[in-house]
């Protein structure tokens, strides 16, 4: 087995606020390979973002109490200063964002701001970097990519400027894409086109990608392992077929029951009762207990850790293997 | 880009003929009495009401009074172009007169408007990239002291300690460049020039302050962070491109105000200059040299939009169509 490309270890980020402390990230330890998709899946506020924000070295450290080990290719990335950091951002680790509406600068014209990474990095003349932003332009198959390069965001559709960031996230070859949300501001048909893009370049430039979505559907396709996070923590981790067959975690449970599946009733899709807890007064035991319609005394006393269910999948959850086997099968997967 | 400007061209003269409109209305239409009879002074004859009424145009029916008004004004006259007439209280041409005036207030605008744009965005950007330290704060206090702070405290305040206490800057009064050189030019305008600023400075500092932490927390300066790009180069050409856009409008608005005379400062430090004719006028009841700066001031803040929504054409792609 080769050496892991991302290797990050007991990972916090906490923000002192006014109200107290919110752990946004609590503790959250994962392996990414080279070449491997990983995808991370949570509702809004569990950490999945912020985790990889932190990776990448932007969230602000006068805003937040940044705890345990990022290393990537041997070096801790929480540890560097902002000039070792940025010789790794963009080069590395690039990262595309969620809204292709405002990620983009709005004055500069989407050829330039391609270019403009590059040259940041490498030693070449504006002209050459004009001329590889095109080029990047086509193989993200945008049409006409000369006369693109020379227009100005708003120009372009939503799922263009997606497919000009992408352009731009690889245009420096990195070693691990980093996609926080990629496809949620898109429709779903242009969805479809630039997560297959995705999966092309991937194969193409040989790049690790963290996919973080909220959408279960999206990472069971694409992903090669999946991790579920909640309230900051990873409640449970395997491959695709692990978490889409066979989730040992009630909450993994609730998000599957909540998208539409083949073969079922899709008039009955089952939301998650209740909300996200607040990150700074946590439940006791543990964090999902409250929405958790198999709750039982034990959940509100200790919190569960996170085990292994057979190899690499594991999840956290105080309910015996048995019980849980026998609810995702009658239950959870049944078709109705 | 072309037919842009072109049509920003075409709104401005149309919004300039209103303008010219509607303060002839007020001007000359509105007043009660006939203004030959103001005109002719304590003992007014037919005959001299008569060469009154020739001398300055007012035997006409209105509406020729008011084209010819426009023809002077946009095509000139016979003491010149633009034809702005004679003043109803010295009987000489306006024209002279207000150039001269705007000599004075343009430098006291343009002078005033680098010193706060210099100390203005330059606090403003320290602030914004160091918000909530101990400097911030302070600067922002003291921003919130100088907007509250009126001219007409500041000035003869200023006037007392650099003038008369500390013997640091020459008084009040205006010395020409061409007449009197650099050095007592320059000494004389440092006061105003800075009394004028203070305000505006405070203002620009806070403004921009918060346009600039605005735009820092924007996704595409995130977007410029994970590119790799240094501090530098995030803050100067991603956030303070978007951050000072905004402020291109206010700064024409205010320039163009200012041209149109600053009537305190320019009293205070006894500076010839539109504002000081805009008192006089009013005093002497002077109707045309009233209508005529007010003309000349709807002419620089129409013409000072025009020049911004152009520049924010270039600044701002998404403006143009």
């Amino acid at each position: 087995m080769s050496e892991p490309l991302l290797e990050v270890t007991d990972l916090s980020v906490h923000f002192p606020t006014e109200d107290g402390l919110v752990k946004a990230v609590d503790g959250v330890s994962f392996t990414l390979m080279p070449g491997e998709t990983l995808g991370v899946v949570g509702e809004s506020g569990s950490g999945k973002s912020v985790s990889f924000l932190t990776v990448m070295g932007l969230i602000s450290r006068k805003s937040a109490v940044i705890g345990g080990s990022a290393v990537f290719q041997g070096q801790d990335l929480l540890k560097m200063d902002n000039d070792e950091l940025r010789t790794v951002r963009g080069a590395k680790i690039a990262m595309i964002f969620q809204d292709p509406m405002t990620s983009l600068h709005p004055f500069y014209k989407v050829g330039d701001q391609i270019a403009e990474m590059i040259l940041a990095h490498e030693d070449v003349s504006k002209k050459e970097a004009g001329q590889r932003a095109v080029e990047m332009l086509r193989r993200v198959n945008i049409p006409q990519p000369q006369e693109r390069a020379n227009q100005y965001p708003h120009e372009f559709s939503g799922g263009m400027r997606q497919r000009a960031m992408i352009a731009m996230a690889l245009s420096l070859n990195p070693d691990l894409l980093i996609a926080d949300e990629p496809t949620t501001a898109l429709d779903v048909t242009v969805q479809a086109q630039i997560l297959e893009l995705i999966d092309r370049l991937q194969s193409e430039f040989n790049t690790a990608v963290a996919l973080i979505t909220h959408d279960l559907g999206v990472v069971a396709e694409h992903c090669d392992r999946i991790q579920v996070m909640y309230a900051g923590k990873i409640v449970e981790e395997g491959t695709g077929d692990d978490i889409y067959y066979g989730p040992m975690m009630p909450y993994t449970w609730g998000l599957l029951r909540s998208i539409p599946r083949l073969g079922h009733d899709t008039d009955r899709l089952t939301p998650i009762t209740g909300s996200p807890p607040s990150l700074i007064y946590l439940p006791d035991g543990c964090a999902f207990s409250p929405r958790c319609p198999y709750v039982f005394e034990e959940c509100h006393l200790t919190e569960p850790e996170l085990l292994p269910v057979d190899g690499h999948h594991a999840a956290r959850c105080h309910l015996s293997y048995e019980d849980r086997k026998r609810i995702v099968t009658n239950e959870v997967l049944a078709t109705p | 880009m072309i037919s842009y400007i072109i049509k920003r061209v075409l709104w401005a003269i149309l919004v300039l003929l209103i303008v010219v409109f509607i303060t002839y209305l007020i001007f000359f239409m509105l007043p009660s009495g006939d203004p030959a009879v103001r005109l002719a002074g304590k003992n007014p004859n037919p005959l001299l009401l008569a060469q009154i009424r020739a001398q300055f145009g007012l035997d006409h029916p209105w509406y020729v009074q008011y084209f010819l008004f426009l023809k002077h004004a946009f095509f000139g006259d016979q003491y010149g172009w633009p034809g702005l007439g004679l003043s109803f209280t010295s009987k000489v041409p306006l024209k002279n007169i207000i150039f001269e005036r705007i000599a004075v207030t343009a430098q006291l605008a343009f002078g005033a408007a680098i010193v706060w744009l210099v100390i203005g965005l330059s606090v403003g950007i320290l602030a914004a990239l160091r918000p909530h330290t101990l400097g911030d704060r302070a600067a922002m206090g003291v921003a919130v002291l100088a907007i509250a702070m009126p001219v007409f405290v500041l000035g003869p305040l200023a006037l007392y300690v650099f003038w008369f206490k500390l013997h640091w800057l020459p008084g009040t009064g205006y010395y020409a460049l061409g007449r009197y050189g650099f050095s007592p030019w320059f000494g004389h305008w440092v006061l105003p020039w800075c009394v004028l600023a203070l305000l505006y400075a405070a203002f620009y500092a806070r403004l921009t302050r918060s346009n600039l932490m605005e735009a820092m927390t924007e996704d595409y300066v995130r977007t410029a962070r994970a590119k790799g790009l240094s501090e530098k180069r995030v803050v100067l050409k991603h956030g303070l491109r978007a951050g000072l856009t905004p402020i291109v409008t206010v700064f024409g608005l205010d320039l163009a105000l200012l041209l149109g005379g600053a009537i305190i400062t320019e009293s205070i430090f006894n500076l010839p200059g539109i504002g000081q004719l805009t008192v006089q006028a009013v005093g002497g009841q002077d109707l045309n040299a009233i209508a005529v700066i007010t003309l000349v001031v709807a002419t620089f803040v129409v013409v000072a939009n025009l020049i911004v929504d152009i520049l924010y054409a270039f600044l701002d792609p998404r403006v143009r169509y």
